[in-house]
């Protein structure tokens, strides 16, 4: 009976344990290339695809391709946002330190997405509007967010007590995460000058094959990219965290020994 | 290879597009593995300062 028991214990993997930031950091430095190696094949299968083998679009010709990038960092900037939403709740509901330094790992990651998508989204539209940039309930709710984003990393930055700063960059992104179904239906919503989505759940794609073939590789290397990023920025949160001699010194040797 | 930089004659949009992306990819990951080293090094005690 003893035995069974024991056996059952040593069997399985104690999940909780990887809560504590010090026993997430080699969990995360082994997942990373895991990620890393894919994110860079995906990509450049993804490009093959969309620069060799997908045709020209009948109406805006090859300056479609741009979508390859654009769509994929669109959907990754909303991702990202929810991921970070979902952490932030958990780091205010359970007031656990993990959750809000994967948080604070996504925001800088989930700025460079959004930066893309509006980026990229502006050079599409010059050559099929006939222009860069229009105040339409899509841009200008994906240009929040971006706001969002940088308003989380600024307010982190202004605030010296990491616990408080936590709490705080929680708060707001909770707030924040009401513009994510905003951007999602706006073009549903409003008469927008962008475009109703081509691909949904619900619905048969209305575009080629391979077309959308090479937009879902590139999707799938803008998750793996992010993954990769995000896991080693959290490696270097924790470290700076456990640096700080604010927090406890017996912490501080233990991170000691995690980075070597 | 003429014909594919030109994109028919969408090639400065194109390429803008790409460029921004891939500068901004790049840019995070030099970023990234930077902080990473500066966050492993404090950690250890290790001075990198005076050697650039």
């Amino acid at each position: 009976m003893r035995d069974s028991t024991l056996r059952t214990k040593s069997h399985n993997v104690n999940w909780f344990r990887y809560s504590s930031p010090v026993s997430f950091y080699p969990l995360a430095s082994a997942l990373a290339p895991w990620f890393a190696v894919p994110a860079a094949l995906l990509a450049f299968a993804g490009l093959y695809i969309g620069f060799v083998l997908a045709p020209t679009d009948a109406q805006q010709g090859e300056a479609y391709r741009i979508i390859f990038v654009h769509v994929p960092a669109a959907w990754m900037s909303l991702l990202i946002y929810l991921a970070m939403a979902f952490w932030s709740a958990l780091a205010l509901g359970f007031n656990t330190r993990l959750s809000a330094m994967m948080a604070q790992a996504l925001a800088p990651t989930g700025a460079l997405m959004t930066f893309v998508a509006l980026w990229t989204g502006a050079l599409w539209g010059r050559p099929t509007w006939g222009t860069y940039w229009a105040w339409d309930a899509r841009m200008t709710s994906e240009l929040i967010l971006l706001f969002l984003y940088l308003g989380v990393i600024a307010l982190r930055q202004a605030i010296d007590d990491p616990r408080r700063a936590d709490r705080a960059c929680a708060l707001l992104t909770l707030v924040g995460a009401i513009n994510v179904p905003i951007i999602y239906f706006s073009v549903q919503w409003w008469n927008t000058l962008h475009q109703g989505a081509s691909v949904s759940v619900t619905s048969a794609p209305r575009m080629a094959t391979l077309m959308l073939s090479g937009m879902l590789v590139m999707a799938l290397a803008a998750w793996c990219y992010s993954i990769a990023v995000a896991l080693v920025r959290v490696r270097s949160i924790i470290l700076e965290r456990e640096n700080n001699a604010t927090e406890s010194p017996q912490l501080r040797g233990m991170a000691t020994r995690v980075a070597q | 290879m003429t014909d594919f930089l030109h994109m028919g004659g969408y090639g400065f949009y194109v390429w803008s597009a790409y460029g921004g992306a891939v500068l901004a990819v790049v840019a995070e990951i030099v970023a990234v593995k930077r902080r990473l080293r500066a966050a492993r090094d404090a950690t250890r005690g290790i001075d990198r300062s005076g050697v650039t």
